[in-house]
């Protein structure tokens, strides 16, 4: 349908990049919710991502991951959360204590078991 | 929805609108593709109004479109600015009636300017002088043509040969009013009723019975802008703009929509066909699109004029609905007359030519 | 009334002139006060039991027509026809609520379900959070800094207490009810008194309060006359479109158009902010450029009740000062 817009017309109708809160699925968050209460308390400082090793070296940022997951933005999280290396800097930074590393951990199961995203 | 609370906002933005003797300056893209809503306006302040609007034949675009692309640079677009207003005070007249909103936020902005930075004013001057000989005085009162329209609104609603009523069912059409974004957003008290709840159009359609519908992205641009369609690859910029527009005020199931700049009919106009052809969705009621109106050719329905001397031929997304509802008599044969036009239309005194 | 109380217990003759029907200010309009939640009418009773019944000439529905400084002598007018003199004046005009409608993107008197925080602290009194058609709302908004910091309607200045007071009444929102979601969009957190950032941790640890980064832009009404907002979420980097049943407005503190009267008509300095300009910043807080005027509480500078209730000492203290160098 894209092609034949592009072929005929010139040009396609862009799409918003809004993040629509209604509609998105928020299950891969409730599912870390559930599982690791101390993710309520983020205030997505950045202090993770500071120090994390990933992030020093890919396009990888820890706290982004937190919001996309908490707005329910569930396709960029999913192509992202492989890249972490589990090292647990990010814990020893956390001033409000979350327990980084398990959310990616949890959130790798969270997808893995909701099926529709393959990891 | 509470209305007082508008109301209050409303009157806090009033503006001083002239009352007549009016310099009448043409649009280019309202001309060419609505180009019986000029000669609409032109014949309701003349011969219903009986007002005094005087058009300058060697007046030229203000290059706001130019300007606006980056196409033309600000210097040379005040210094044709400044040639509008030369010619203005050459014919005697004071009071500046800018056919299209990009004009009208174009001259405030440049007036603005030249408050501020009186060197620049000089500069123009000069520059004025140096290209043409000619030498300008600002305008006193500048107002467009919707604010007069708005203004007079009561005499059109006293002469109405129709009103914004469905015939059929005796409920207050709905209509969508969408203002241009360079009649108020640049300078919220240079337009009635301020930025946020503009009332200039809210006003008319009220005075003419029809009842205003508020949906949640009534503030958006249409997407005329200019770099966005003038690039082909852009345009899909445009459509997303309309078609959320579209998308908002669908559920509110509104007979048409009434605009006061040139380019926003024309691209909610036609951009509901592009639209239809690369999605397939319509959002007017029966399957049918929503019939996009300037003010002038809904000021002219309601005096009764022939629809398609105003030109609605011309629109892409077919007007009939709305005339069907209205209970306006036309004749469908006629649509796409290819006769040459017998009535001779009202011409004015030349001045100093 | 604290200065008031404070005054008599020390052997002075004090008149308390009030404009109201009756003393208190805005402490009348609020429920339960931060950062434990306590309740208002026990801080009421408290200022209530040492200005009632204890000499104090307390006037309400009184306000002061003139006002002249005569020597070393201050001769006052009320409205109800009394003349007074005084040795020493402190004046506590207080705040007033920055009116929202004012912000109009926001719709607040447009709308059907914008409403500000004090009309919020009246549903909890209440027990009645409810949208305008009645039904209990499942999804609510609290937009921050709605009349402060903020530069198109004049008041450049932080109003201190709204964020705390946004954190306060979204845990008060989600104890009594429990199934409603509730979001605040800030620009920044101001959380700088005591127990404050504890509070903030509580209202996200216990309550589940989600807190989004970002100043609200608009508000629409939808055809089902629910709000639809637009936001960006900044730390997301991206717009966010939401919708919601209720909004509530965090509206900022003023200066009182009464106080602006007197500043007027006694020839008291104010400030850039309109509020009045204490002659010090450190320690001069209470002190007015005229002698023997002195000023306490929200009538200087946003302040909690903790504040005013010192500055109001405080201000006791700079009377006491002035009038035992013989002034009398």
């Amino acid at each position: 349908m894209a092609e034949y817009n592009m072929e005929k017309f010139g040009y396609t109708i862009s799409k918003g990049r809004q993040i629509d809160y209604e509609s998105n699925d928020r299950r891969i968050a409730d599912y870390i919710f559930e599982r690791e209460p101390s993710f309520r308390l983020c205030i997505e400082c950045g202090g993770c991502s500071a120090t994390c090793t990933t992030g020093n070296l890919t396009k990888f940022s820890l706290r982004e991951l937190h919001i996309l997951i908490k707005r329910g933005e569930n396709d960029q999280v999913m192509k992202n959360l492989r890249k972490c290396m589990l090292c647990g800097k990010c814990i020893l930074v956390c001033p409000r204590g979350v327990n980084t590393r398990n959310i990616v951990v949890l959130a790798k199961q969270a997808f893995q078991k909701s099926g529709e995203y393959a990891i | 929805m509470n209305i007082e609370g508008k109301k209050a906002i409303w009157k806090d933005y009033q503006k001083e609108i002239a009352d007549d003797k009016f310099y009448y300056v043409r649009s280019c893209v309202r001309q060419n593709f609505f180009p019986g809503s000029e000669t609409a306006f032109l014949k309701i302040m003349r011969e219903e109004l009986k007002k005094d609007v005087y058009e300058h034949p060697c007046h030229t675009t203000c290059t706001g479109i130019g300007y606006h692309s980056d196409i033309v640079p600000v210097e040379t677009t005040m210094t044709v600015v400044a040639r509008q207003f030369a010619l203005m005070t050459e014919a005697g007249y004071e009071n500046l009636l800018p056919s299209c909103i990009t004009s009208f936020g174009l001259y405030t902005e440049i007036l603005d300017t030249w408050h501020h930075f009186p060197a620049v004013e000089e500069k123009v001057r000069e520059q004025l002088k140096k290209a043409t000989g000619r030498e300008f005085e600002k305008p006193k009162n500048l107002a467009h043509a919707s604010d007069v329209i708005y203004k007079f609104r009561k005499d059109i609603a006293a002469k109405a040969k129709y009103k914004l009523i469905n015939k059929n069912t005796g409920e207050p059409l709905k209509v969508v009013d969408h203002i241009g974004c360079h009649y108020a957003k640049m300078f919220p008290s240079k337009g009635v009723g301020g930025a946020e709840y503009p009332y200039v159009l809210a006003g008319m359609v009220e005075e003419w019975g029809g009842k205003v519908v508020d949906y949640p992205e009534r503030r958006h641009c249409c997407g005329f802008g200019f770099r966005q369609y003038l690039v082909q690859a852009n345009r899909g910029f445009s459509v997303a703009c309309s078609k959320e527009k579209f998308e908002s005020m669908k559920p509110f199931k509104p007979d048409m929509i009434i605009t006061n700049c040139p380019g926003c009919p024309m691209f909610l106009d036609r951009w509901q066909y592009v639209i239809n052809e690369m999605e397939g969705k319509r959002y007017g009621q029966n399957g049918q699109g929503i019939p996009v109106f300037t003010y002038e050719e809904v000021a002219g329905l309601v005096l009764g004029y022939d629809p398609w001397d105003l030109g609605l031929q011309m629109h892409q997304t077919d007007c009939e609905p709305v005339l069907e509802k209205m209970g306006i008599e036309y004749d469908p044969d006629k649509k796409f007359n290819t006769d040459p036009i017998t009535k001779k239309v009202n011409t004015q005194q030349l001045v100093n030519v | 009334m604290e200065a008031a109380g404070q005054l008599s217990k020390c052997g002075f003759e004090v008149s308390l002139v009030e404009k109201e029907k009756t003393t208190g200010g805005h402490l009348n309009d609020w429920y339960k006060l931060f950062p434990d939640r306590r309740s208002s009418t026990e801080v009421k009773e408290y200022l209530d039991g040492i200005t009632l019944n204890n000499g104090i000439n307390v006037l309400t529905n009184t306000t002061i027509e003139k006002f002249n400084k005569n020597r070393n002598h201050f001769l006052i007018t009320t409205s109800g026809g009394k003349e007074m003199t005084a040795d020493a004046v402190i004046v506590a005009t207080g705040f007033e609520l920055f009116k929202s409608s004012r912000k109009e993107e926001y719709g607040y008197g447009i709308y059907d379900n914008v409403i500000t925080s004090s009309d919020l602290e009246e549903m909890f009194r209440n027990d009645r959070i409810l949208m305008n058609n009645g039904d209990v709302p499942k999804t609510i908004g609290i937009v921050h800094c709605v009349g402060s910091r903020d530069e198109k309607v004049g008041n450049l200045y932080c109003s201190k207490l709204c964020c705390v007071t946004a954190v306060k009444q979204a845990i008060e929102i989600r104890e009594h009810l429990p199934q409603t979601k509730v979001f605040c969009f800030y620009m920044d957190m101001r959380m700088g008194g005591a127990h404050y950032e504890e509070l903030y941790r509580e209202a996200q640890e216990e309550w589940g309060v989600n807190f989004i980064r970002g100043k609200v832009s608009e508000a629409g009404e939808t055809i089902n006359n629910r709000l639809v907002i637009k936001v960006e979420d900044t730390l997301a980097g991206r717009p966010l479109k939401m919708e919601l049943d209720l909004l509530v407005l965090m509206a900022g503190m003023e200066m009182s158009d009464g106080g602006k009267k007197i500043a007027l008509s006694a020839g008291l300095n104010t400030g850039d902010n309109r509020f009045f300009a204490a002659t010090d910043h450190h320690y001069g807080s209470n002190r007015s450029n005229i002698d023997g005027i002195f000023y306490a509480g929200t009538c200087t500078a946003p302040m909690n009740i903790t504040e005013t209730i010192s500055h109001a000492r405080a201000a006791v203290s700079e009377v006491m000062d002035y009038l035992k160098d013989g002034r009398i």
